[in-house]
């Protein structure tokens, strides 16, 4: 074995490096694992074939289906010989080579009479070997030898048992529950590892039940633990318990003197798991955060890198919720910032970044400094947000932090990192009133000299936007104008509209506007050339100093109110004739966002940030659906459909979920209904609707389907007149109406005879928010103070106690149907105040824009101040009363 | 990855010194096909290449994943498991592939030894975890599971090596019970 497998020809690669499998060559190997066929089997070269097989698969070589099944019949031979290695050899090949089921069947007597051997070893591995390649029929066979094993008395066969449990757990979970008792001893184990494989396994089986894993955590704190894995384990499942017990009692939460203690335990990762579990806790207190902070900061001056780390790592997430109770750590980290390590030292910064006092800025950003030339791009990002967090908090501070930012951006670096710069300043800009000149002016500079297209128009965009709202706009003219000389033609034409956006806004600067522009219009490239033209003629042609049209700066300024997604949609099936494209026909429909990635809680909104723009299909599938039906064909354009909504519960005979269409004066219930019963087929479905619960709406017309075969959806519809352009509310009752037919479900026959019957379904409402279309905008304030107040409508709420101020804020994005904007719906963990930014489009095509403040008032209570702005005053009152009465 | 549930592997990779796969372990779908495992290997190497990870073991993050690793000789030994892991969990898993490795290397640990005793090696790693799960921790006892296959055996393997390597974890084990 030691013995290296030689080959013949490597007399010439003496100088190359030596490696036993040089050369090596998958058809060979495969001719070589004819050995395995021999009468006489040789032990040690069939080992060392079974190696060059493993070393294939190990370097990403795949056997194609028919040398997989020649090897796996071959090496099954190998069960013959007596000999221990080459038996452990085989059992790693099988498990490679994950045989299918009928292949199973040939080693699965083998299998079975290692698992009942005298030797140890072979008993433990045929166990895990045929746990892996097993299916449910065989598990039942060898259940009886696995309950066995798992209370065997050498701690290896009942690890494997034990661990083969858990991944069986995932397929057969049936029959492993089973096994219970025999976990349950195992948990008493005097071996380590058993003892945290069967706690591993216990609380798998019993996690859905709450009251089982309480009792389970009760009794193991009390007892003891012998593993320092299981007793992380149990950490876990301790703080799981304490997590759904919930913390509604005042006083010492329950089990927190067990997580203390075992911050005094001798093994690192028990301490470290505990301490991580007590900061984790919900609405932790700083009375019980102090002794976790103490141990995790003994961690920060350890040798071992990893200590320091995993210490640093935990700390950065406390700062962010409980900055003071990280202060005292304050010296550590300021000594990790030299660390080898650069993640540590950049997790170091970070912390100190949120923990630092307004005293401590100036400081770190010199230490910060010296930092940042030879740490990767990846980390300067974490850095460089860090700071844009760190300026909002201490607005006075922003001279030396955006002097940081400017210094930075000038350094070199690639376009993420860049980008998180920009937007930084983009984000201070808007915050800060102080700082917009300078950073407007530290902008001016980067584009002078940028290398990335894409933060060049950016910035030229911001600038067109916020430049002529300076003291001094003529500056920023020399900066732009560059760009028309010594750009590409993208950051050209880009430049020509900021251009245009200062002549429009700054009456005295119109003339000088004009030439600029008029000279863009030999530019070479077509885009810059219309743009040119374009907004030559919207400014008034004669480059007089005079005002704006409206307009016009409705034109150059305001947002496009629709998903750039729709307009092309419908660009694209637009057909050149004699009738214009029409703007408005475009649905302004999006669909709600997907929440926020797990992966990135809390992110910010990116000063730039597009829109969010997600695609729109089911609105349009929609739309084609109803207009392929003549009879609502004079309902006019579809306003708006909602999400389906469940009528029935999960898993009951007919499936039925309903859409609401909103239409000018009429609303349509769509019924998507399912039949899950293979054997009926369902014939003239109709739902009847009782609206006597919605005084405002009369029933039109109903569509009823004519079949509803087993499995295949199909909708029918029920359509109501209402009056127009009121937005009347209601409850329906619905009851589902068909005609029953048997089916034989051998031929397929139908009998012809069929029964009536009914099925309830549950009530379906027509609320406010249907009447809302979830349309987002770009940058919210702008949009806010385009809309002026005249039609502003201020008033404050309580909302009594709340779950959270999450929960609270969900509610009421739900209650209005408004798309939250700039990421403003997730709310930061223990957060007490929380602002949300909505906006939509109101039935009539109104727009709506909503600023809410919430707080928490004593210890559950939300109250908010709600401030609507939009385009009628009726409707601005409208989103009161939604409130007022929700 | 829930936090209640068990602590959990991704991968153990052993590389030598060009990045080069000597023996690398799977347990997550996280990298479905042998391109996309090959680029994790690849960004993992380079980025911890220029760290000193040969006294203690070095830690780093990737793509939402920690990575524990240690150096020796011409070999690269890392330990990945997800963001929310314990991090002395993994670092304990690794200490342990690595002791075990020496042990049954006996202690020339290098890629020309690892490559030469690759049975070894692989089914060391098939004793430390399974599918995910951790089997074991303690190096002398893995080594001692990995080398005591053929003590018994009938068959005259090169007896001789593995008596040692068993000596070895033996003298091992006696000196961590003695501490």
């Amino acid at each position: 074995m030691a013995q290296p497998l030689v080959k013949k020809d490597d007399d010439r690669d003496d100088e190359a490096e030596y490696s036993p499998f040089l050369g090596i060559e998958k058809g060979a190997v495969l001719q070589e694992a004819r050995v395995f066929n021999d009468p006489q089997l040789d032990p040690r070269r069939c080992s060392q074939v079974i190696t060059k097989l493993l070393y294939l698969l190990n370097q990403g070589e795949s056997f194609t289906k028919v040398e997989a099944t020649e090897v796996f019949f071959a090496v099954t031979k190998l069960f013959q010989s007596r000999d221990i290695g080459l038996r452990r050899m085989v059992y790693l090949m099988i498990k490679e080579l994950s045989p299918s089921a009928d292949e199973v069947i040939i080693v699965t007597s083998s299998l079975m009479k290692d698992m009942n051997s005298k030797t140890d070893m072979y008993r433990a591995n045929a166990i895990r070997v045929l746990c892996r390649i097993t299916d449910g029929t065989l598990l039942t066979q060898i259940e009886r030898y696995l309950k066995q094993a798992i209370v065997d008395k050498n701690p290896v066969v009942a690890s494997a048992a034990l661990v083969s449990g858990i991944h069986l757990l995932q397929t057969n979970p049936e029959i492993v529950k089973r096994w219970s008792n025999e976990v349950q001893e195992a948990v008493q184990s005097r071996a380590a590892l058993v003892q945290f494989h069967a706690l591993a396994l216990l609380h798998q089986i019993r996690q859905n039940d709450r009251l089982a894993v309480s009792k389970l955590v009760t009794s193991l704190t009390r007892g003891t633990v012998r593993s320092p894995l299981a007793q992380c384990l149990l950490i876990r499942y301790t703080s799981q318990v304490i997590r759904e017990s919930g913390s509604t009692q005042t006083g010492d939460r329950p089990f927190y003197d067990f997580l203390e203690g075992c911050l005094r335990h001798k093994a690192e990762m028990v301490i470290f798991e505990a301490a991580r579990a007590i900061t984790e806790l919900n609405g932790v207190t700083s009375r019980e955060l102090t002794p976790a902070i103490t141990v995790l900061q003994l961690f920060l001056s350890s040798s071992k890198p990893v200590l320091r780390f995993a210490a640093v790592r935990t700390l950065n997430k406390v700062a962010m919720t409980h900055p003071m109770a990280v202060t005292n750590c304050n010296i550590d980290m300021e000594s990790l910032i030299s660390d080898q390590n650069r993640s540590i030292a950049t997790l170091a910064i970070t912390t100190l970044l949120k923990t630092g006092n307004e005293s401590s800025v100036d400081r770190l950003m010199k230490q910060i400094t010296n930092f940042m030339s030879d740490i990767a791009d990846e980390f300067k990002i974490v850095v460089v947000e860090a700071i844009r967090s760190l300026c909002l908090k201490f607005p006075l501070k922003y001279r030396s932090l955006m002097n940081f930012l400017s210094n930075i951006l000038r350094e070199e670096g690639g376009f993420e990192y860049k980008k998180a710069i920009v937007d930084s300043i983009v984000i201070l800009i808007r915050d800060i009133p102080d700082a917009k000149e300078s950073g407007l002016l530290h902008l001016c500079e980067f584009i002078e000299d940028c290398e990335f297209t894409y933060l060049s128009t950016q910035i030229l965009h911001f600038l067109g936007i916020e430049g002529p709202k300076t003291s001094d706009p003529s500056k920023y003219i020399r900066y732009i104008y560059n760009r028309v000389h010594l750009e590409n033609a993208t950051v050209r034409a880009s430049a020509v509209s900021t251009l245009a956006k200062f002549g429009a806004l700054v009456d005295s600067l119109k003339p000088r506007i004009f030439v600029l522009l008029r000279r863009c219009l030999f530019d070479s490239d077509d885009e810059v050339r219309d743009r040119a033209t374009l907004y030559i003629n919207t400014l008034g042609g004669d480059g007089s100093v005079v005002e704006t049209d409206k307009d016009v700066k409705d034109f150059l300024f305001g947002s496009l109110d629709l998903p750039l997604v729709n307009l092309e949609t419908s660009l694209k099936t637009y057909e050149p004739s004699e009738e214009p494209f029409d703007i408005n026909s475009v649905p302004k429909e999006i669909k709600s966002q997907p929440l926020a990635e797990k992966k990135a809680p809390g992110k910010k909104p990116t000063g730039l940030g597009a829109p969010p723009a997600a695609p729109l299909s089911t609105v349009d599938a929609y739309e084609k659906l109803l207009s392929s039906i003549p009879e609502f064909a004079n309902f006019g354009k579809l306003f708006k459909s909602s999400a389906p909504v469940e009528l029935t519960e999960a898993e009951t005979e007919y499936s039925v979920n309903a859409v609401k269409h909103i239409f000018d004066s009429n609303v349509v219930f769509q019924y998507n209904c399912t039949n899950t019963i293979p054997d009926q087929l369902l014939e003239n479905v109709t739902v009847i609707v009782d609206s006597s619960e919605a005084e405002e709406f009369a029933e039109v017309l109903s569509k009823p389907m004519r079949s509803l075969p087993y499995d295949t959806p199909g909708q029918t519809f029920v359509a109501f007149e209402k009056p127009e352009g009121v937005p009347a509310v209601g409850k329906f009752s619905n009851m589902l109406k068909f005609i029953v037919k048997e089916v034989d479900p051998t031929t397929g026959e139908t009998e012809d005879d069929g029964v009536e019957d009914e099925y309830q379904l549950e009530d379906l409402e027509v609320v406010a928010a249907d009447y809302m279309l979830k349309v987002g905008v770009s940058n919210f304030r702008n949009a806010w103070e385009s809309m002026g107040d005249d039609f502003e409508r201020v008033d404050e709420y309580g909302l009594g106690p709340r779950e959270s101020l999450a929960e609270a804020v969900n509610a009421v994005i739900n209650l209005l149907g408004m798309q939250p904007c700039e990421g403003t719906e997730a709310v930061p963990n223990n957060s007490r105040s929380h602002t949300c930014l909505l906006s939509g489009v109101y039935i009539g095509n109104v727009r709506v824009l909503a600023r809410i403040s919430f707080g928490v008032d004593g210890p559950k209570d939300v109250a908010m101040k709600l401030a609507v702005r939009s385009e009628d005053e009726g409707v601005s009152d409208a989103i009161h009363e939604i409130v007022a009465s929700g | 990855m829930a936090r209640e549930s068990c602590p959990t592997v991704k991968n153990i990779l052993l590389l030598d010194s060009e990045g080069k796969r000597v023996a690398v372990k799977y347990y997550s779908d996280d990298w479905p096909t042998n391109s996309a495992k090959l680029a994790f290997e690849k960004s993992v190497f380079t980025k911890t290449l220029k760290s000193n990870a040969r006294v203690e073991a070095e830690i780093a993050m990737f793509e939402n994943n920690i990575v524990i690793y240690k150096f020796v000789q011409d070999l690269h030994f890392f330990v990945t498991g997800g963001d929310d892991e314990n991090e002395l969990i993994l670092a304990t898993v690794l200490q342990g592939f690595f002791d075990a490795v020496a042990l049954l290397l006996r202690n020339t640990v290098d890629k020309r030894e690892a490559l030469e005793n690759l049975d070894l090696i692989l089914l060391c790693l098939d004793e430390i975890v399974d599918g995910g799960m951790i089997l074991e921790t303690d190096s002398s006892v893995i080594a001692g599971k990995v080398a005591t296959h053929s003590m018994d055996a009938d068959a005259p393997l090169s007896e001789q090596t593995i008596t040692q390597a068993w000596a070895t974890a033996r003298e091992h084990l006696t000196r961590t019970l003695l501490k």
